[in-house]
């Protein structure tokens, strides 16, 4: 089972700023980085980003495992783009520049080689802000921000029981695939699809089963506690907004609405560095 | 129908979605085409969207496919979270009907029913939603999406049928207590 990611406590002015203005500013920069495909935006948000990383005191160890996956996952993205639509970046810019002739109808062209980099850049600029995201906020505290931006508790807690509960239905899966895996069942690669299926299945079943019992104790013990009854209810780890998160969440927006007025100002996504 | 948002829909969205986010990784990849696969999640979701509804469903569809997204991945795919957010909201809209808290999902009939919605619903997610965000929000070509977008089409069909049918049929039979009861002679 590959790691996840997950909060460190550690003191740093990023740690300290509240859950909702690391959603928002989360949210915001992932919607930019998104919208925009402006080199010289993407350019500029990845300064920040890395920034950012470093001024979080993140550690290689934290998110390396993932971010080596990101990469597998994003080479493979570009070569399947490049495989499939050869032409798209000429399609976008509007002119062909051949560099090298490969095979059959795939020729390299300077548009396409931009055109992918650009998508490596819309990456890479959204991977560092959502890695410190979930590396500095504390799950509990999230979810009174959640509250605390106008989002009903009840739905604020639901994703509070997602978080807390994780690492508890994550211990259920490996004990019962272990117990499965006494008994016999192939999970590697080795087997077949369909036997592979099968397996799946005999994971799924006992995991969502015990998964149902689970909900009707939880849910019960809610009830008893009285949750529900009233309109509003406190939180144990809310954290009032200071003057950082004011500044923080100023800097976001305003630098959201640049990003789109330096990308749509010529009304279109693409910085064109070809006419 | 009771529109009440109450403590089981909390706890069955807040487990759910802890169930969807740890099973994000246990797939069966078809190996060609990346990010696509034979995922037991899609077995989760649909199975909780038929028992809770679609709120239940929806939700967690959608913060589950977010936050295992960024907990997994570190990056959010919005594009396909939408669409699995879609499909829980479908698949949950006729939960009355299956009644498979009820017992009720036992007879061939609802099961056909089951699957026909359930494939209806992976259709205007997958061949439809999907691959149209994935080329206005990133720009991605048309071809490339349409190809992942029809090959998640089948996996979860395949995923969703067989497990998700049999969870809910399983589920019925074992949990259904309404009319467990039998009138002694």
């Amino acid at each position: 089972m590959a790691r996840l990611l997950t909060y460190s406590d550690k003191d740093t002015w990023i740690h300290r700023l509240s859950g909702v203005t690391k959603l928002l500013f989360f949210l915001l920069w992932s919607v930019a980085g998104m919208l925009t495909y402006d080199t010289r935006v993407l350019l500029t948000m990845l300064v920040i980003s890395l920034i950012m990383y470093k001024l979080s005191k993140t550690e290689w160890r934290q998110v390396g495992t993932v971010f080596k996956f990101i990469l597998f996952f994003l080479c493979l993205n570009l070569l399947t783009i490049f495989a499939i639509s050869p032409y798209q970046g000429t399609e976008i810019y509007g002119t062909k520049t051949e560099i090298v002739h490969l095979f059959w109808h795939y020729t390299l062209t300077r548009e396409q080689l931009f055109y992918e980099f650009n998508i490596m850049l819309k990456y890479f600029t959204v991977i560092p802000v959502v890695l410190i995201f979930i590396v500095t906020t504390n799950p509990s505290e999230f979810a009174a921000s959640l509250n605390r931006i106008g989002i009903s508790y009840r739905a604020g807690y639901a994703v509070a029981i997602a978080l807390r509960y994780v690492p508890d239905v994550q211990s259920d899966f490996t004990k019962i695939r272990h117990a499965q895996e006494a008994r016999g069942i192939e999970m590697s690669s080795k087997a077949s699809l369909y036997k592979r299926l099968k397996s799946m299945a005999a994971i799924i079943f006992p995991l969502i089963f015990s998964s149902m019992d689970r909900i009707d104790v939880v849910g019960n013990a809610m009830e008893l506690r009285g949750f529900g009854k009233n309109k509003k209810r406190t939180w144990y780890s809310g954290k009032a907004l200071t003057m950082n998160d004011y500044l923080v969440m100023a800097f976001v927006v305003i630098f959201c609405i640049g990003a789109m007025a330096v990308t749509f100002h010529d009304g279109s996504r693409f910085y064109n560095p070809f006419v | 129908m009771k529109t009440k948002f109450g403590i089981k829909e909390v706890v069955a969205i807040g487990i759910g979605t802890a169930l969807f986010i740890v099973l994000t990784n246990v797939q069966v990849p078809f190996g060609i085409i990346p990010n696509t696969a034979l995922q037991s999640r899609v077995a989760v979701l649909t199975f909780f969207a038929a028992v809770f509804g679609p709120v239940v469903g929806g939700a967690i569809g959608l913060i589950g496919h977010a936050l295992g997204d960024a907990l997994f991945y570190g990056g959010i795919w919005w594009s396909w979270v939408f669409p699995d957010a879609v499909f829980g909201i479908l698949v949950g809209l006729f939960a009355k009907k299956y009644a498979v808290k009820d017992g009720g999902f036992t007879t061939a009939k609802i099961m056909i029913f089951f699957n026909v919605v359930q494939v209806i619903a992976n259709a205007i997610a997958w061949i439809g939603l999907a691959p149209v965000l994935d080329i206005l929000i990133y720009a991605e070509p048309a071809e490339k999406v349409f190809i992942q977008g029809a090959l998640a089409f089948v996996g979860n069909i395949v995923v969703a049928g067989v497990l998700g049918t049999l969870l809910a049929y399983t589920y019925s039979k074992v949990g259904g207590k309404s009319s467990s009861l039998k009138k002694e002679d």
